[in-house]
């Protein structure tokens, strides 16, 4: 809950200091798009933080995403498949990614980084194989499908709630349940605090972890589906570049522990959400996106500093009340 | 007729190598070392042998620099020596091979030779000349092997070898083997006494510390006996025999700590037949236990007690043999299917495998039991949780626990018990222990004792391994001592004293 208490902090620190700064910045364009793509992060930013708690990670979600964007317009207009069909080879392969990853790290012992970074390259190339590097897109048609991206759920007559960030919410709640009150939830945030441990106390840590990298696939693959019917041009090459990084650093802001066992879904939707407004900051308040980068680094750093003299701060003073 | 040990240091012509005077070590609770003194000469084999925690180990570490004494004075060549470092007692001279050898098995054993003393020139190795100087130093240990292997492509008993090559290359005068021979096989064992005589007649002084007593009978000039941190015999060579060593090792009269409550054995709860297990390949162990049954198994460090008890668990997956509870036979291979079987396993290391340290106690106490009360098929069910960690708290008497404080923050007393509530939880037929007080204080021993009697009581069968003799005679209704990976004999209630274990702990089969 502390940690929570953090990022929310730098949440409205950021939102006031740019709404003073620039009163654009709260008109109802700029936020319903700052939400869109709040959601559209989040999604997967909390399919990684499953496999950080796990203690693992997750390095294959950009181009998880890339492969997702191309595939499905290859699918749906190419091809002309049933819609239906087609999310259901979606699953399957998501599934079959997921139990990949999750086997080659727990059966075969291999370290999660290698696993999911030869992920990475892989899934990049081969969405920039199978697309021949061609640009896809939905063109004009699917407008219904495509407001599960773009659409909007009207509120007042100016304000709608972005379609991608009541999903977020919707699967943030699910994720929430699953992790603080269910029996596996508990058994992951066991395991990646002590694997040895629980697997002691006869948990089938094997099991758990691999769930939890096709957790990680099946939101990068469902945000990857998001992102692709919201940019309705997907670029193999680029598309979704660094994202697993963004959902990285969510988790990580959002107070997940790369040491495993620690984290909540809700500082890790925080932890998007702020991300998505330091990059709506630096391009509303004119500083020059060349420092997007450089920005958000440095307050991640600030970020993850503070909350280790906190940490000590606090259980300091833990080991002097026990004495007590 | 045995003669009997004299207590004091016999006076030595030659000169004197190292000199300990009054050496004393304390470490919270107990006193490790006490008034010890000792004399080694050039070209002496001195064993150094006592029982687990005589402080054999203390006393090597404080003379190779790697502990500071609390009192007492260590001479070399007769001047005083502040050995407060490695180095330093490298520079005297003094050479430390530990038990786990501490070879870096990426490196060439040439590089590990040279080790931080590497022939150089204008920061470059020389390596042409470091490994012309590791080829005629390996040929003097015995070792006909390329300087440039990497050490992770020798076997155990060659690396033991290129340590104590490491050390002739430190110019060593006094080498101190911490049970060098544990995982050697007869013929390194063999070619170790070999080099070490060699050594000897070179006029480097050996301090051995071994628990196989026909090891320190074949290669000893003279044998001190610790414990309990004190000195309790000097033999010289002709002194050195087996019962005399075990005599002094023993000593003191430990009488059974309290009046065993006659139990009602039940029928066979565990049954272990030609189980195989661990590394050593040819010994099988079979046994069984009783429900109500406490059964210690005792044994030196290293004897296999833990392994044996992992096997069992499924944690040591490759093994051969069955395992059976209440008749039914366990499907080998993991934890899970071993707690399915009705085992339960409070593990050696309380904190890596114990415990879940960052979580609370409640979470700790229902882990393993959690998968046995799901609520609407699979979501926490928090009262019943609640309800059986406080059961557990009130009924183990758990101190200290309060809301949001983790577990690491509990004394190790109240975190054993807390693994205990764990296993109390799921009702296992079969109670494994792994040194179930190490690192407890008194009361706490006492309490986790009566516990397990309880538990035995209401028809549990019990098995453990402990390192302390008062707790194995105390607690145990039987004990099976393991030497060298297989049980080397068993010990009933009319037979159980620390003398007929050591007997069997220090290889001897025979009963005295």
């Amino acid at each position: 809950m502390r940690k929570i208490l953090g990022i929310v902090g730098l949440l409205i620190a950021v939102f006031v200091l740019t709404a003073v700064l620039e009163p654009n910045f709260l008109t109802a364009y700029n936020l319903q798009n700052t939400l869109r793509w709040t959601g559209l992060f989040g999604i997967i930013s909390i399919g990684a933080a499953f496999v950080i708690i796990t203690g693992g990670i997750d390095l294959s979600t950009g181009s998880v995403i890339a492969l997702v964007g191309v595939l499905t317009p290859m699918m749906l207009v190419d091809a002309g498949w049933p819609l239906g069909l087609v999310l259901l080879v979606l699953l399957v392969l998501f599934l079959i990614l997921g139990v990949l990853h999750g086997a080659l790290v727990t059966k075969l012992n291999l370290q999660p980084f290698v696993v999911t970074l030869c992920g990475l390259l892989f899934y990049r190339g081969l969405a920039r194989w199978i697309s021949g590097d061609q640009t896809q897109g939905f063109g004009a048609a699917f407008e219904g499908l495509r407001q599960l991206a773009i659409g909007r759920i009207a509120i007042t007559d100016s304000f709608g709630l972005p379609i991608p960030f009541v999903l977020m919410v919707v699967l943030a709640l699910i994720a929430g349940g699953v992790l603080n009150h269910t029996i596996w939830g508990r058994y992951m945030l066991a395991l990646g605090h002590s694997e040895e441990a629980a697997r002691f106390s006869g948990i089938n840590t094997d099991r758990m972890i691999i769930v939890a990298y096709i957790i990680a696939v099946m939101t990068a693959g469902f945000g990857g589906l998001l992102f692709a019917l919201d940019v309705n041009s997907v670029q193999p090459a680029v598309h979704g570049n660094f994202y697993e990084l963004y959902a990285i650093a969510a988790a990580v802001l959002g107070g997940c522990s790369l040491r495993g066992g620690e984290g909540s879904i809700l500082g890790v939707v925080i932890g998007a959400a702020v991300l998505r407004l330091l990059y709506n900051a630096i391009n509303i308040l004119g500083i020059s996106t060349q420092l997007e980068f450089a920005i958000i680094g440095a307050v991640i750093l600030i970020g993850v500093i503070a909350d280790e003299f906190v940490r000590r701060l606090s259980s300091a003073r833990l080991v002097r009340a026990g004495r007590h | 007729m045995i003669p009997e040990p004299s207590r004091g240091d016999p006076a030595h012509s030659s000169a004197t190598l190292v000199e300990v005077r009054r050496l004393t070590k304390r470490f919270p609770g107990t006193l490790a070392l006490s008034q010890v003194d000792l004399r080694v000469s050039p070209g002496e084999v001195i064993a150094v042998i006592g029982e687990n925690g005589a402080g054999k180990s203390t006393l090597m570490k404080i003379v190779a620099g790697v502990l500071a004494a609390d009192d007492g004075e260590v001479l070399v060549d007769g001047q005083a020596a502040e050995l407060t470092s490695v180095r330093q007692a490298a520079a005297s001279g003094i050479v430390l091979i530990h038990q786990e050898l501490n070879l870096l098995a990426n490196l060439s054993v040439a590089a590990n030779l040279f080790l931080g003393r590497e022939p150089h020139s204008w920061g470059w190795i020389d390596a042409r000349k470091m490994y012309a100087e590791s080829a005629q130093v390996l040929k003097k240990v015995g070792l006909d092997i390329d300087p440039g292997r990497l050490v992770s492509t020798l076997p155990i008993g060659q690396r033991q070898l290129v340590e104590v090559a490491r050390a002739l290359v430190a110019d060593a005068r006094l080498l101190i083997m911490d049970e060098p021979t544990s995982s050697l096989s007869k013929q390194e064992v063999e070619t170790l006494f070999g080099v070490i005589r060699e050594l000897k007649a070179k006029g480097v002084a050996i301090l051995y510390v071994s628990h196989k007593l026909n090891e320190v009978e074949a290669i000893a000039d003279r044998v001190m006996v610790l414990r309990d941190g004190e000195v309790t015999g000097r033999l010289t060579r002709s002194e050195i025999l087996r019962d005399t060593m075990v005599r002094c090792m023993v000593g003191r009269d430990i009488a059974r700590g309290h009046e065993h409550s006659a139990r009602d054995l039940g029928a066979t709860a565990l049954k272990v037949d030609q189980l195989k297990f661990g590394s050593a390949s040819g010994h099988a162990a079979s046994f069984s236990i009783k429900a109500g049954e406490i059964v210690g198994l005792a044994g030196l460090v290293g004897s296999g007690r833990s392994t044996l008890l992992r096997a069992l668990f499924g944690i040591e997956s490759r093994y051969r043999g069955t395992i059976a509870v209440d008749g039914r036979m366990v499907i080998p291979g993991s934890p899970r299917s071993a707690i399915a079987a009705g085992m339960g396993l409070v593990p050696e290391d309380r904190a890596m495998q114990g415990l879940i340290l960052a979580m609370e106690t409640e979470p700790n106490i229902s882990l393993g039991a959690l998968h046995r009360h799901p609520k609407w098929g699979g979501f926490l069910d928090r009262p019943w949780e609640r309800s059986v960690s406080q059961t557990t708290v009130e009924r183990l008497g758990i101190r200290g626990v309060h809301e949001g404080k983790a577990s690491r923050l509990l004394s190790g007393g109240n975190q054993q018990k807390v693994v205990l509530g764990k296993w109390l939880l799921l009702a296992p037929k079969v109670l494994l222990l792994d040194e179930p007080t190490r690192g407890i204080d008194l009361a706490a021993k006492r309490e986790i004792y009566r516990l397990i009697e309880e538990l035995a009581a209401a028809g549990m069968a019990i098995l453990f391994a402990s390192s302390e003799m008062e707790e194995v005679l105390s607690l145990a209704d039987r004990v099976m001592v393991m030497h060298q990976w297989r049980i080397a004999g068993e010990l009933g209630p009319s037979e159980l004293s620390e003398e007929s274990i050591m007997h069997l702990a220090t290889g001897h089969t025979a009963q005295a």
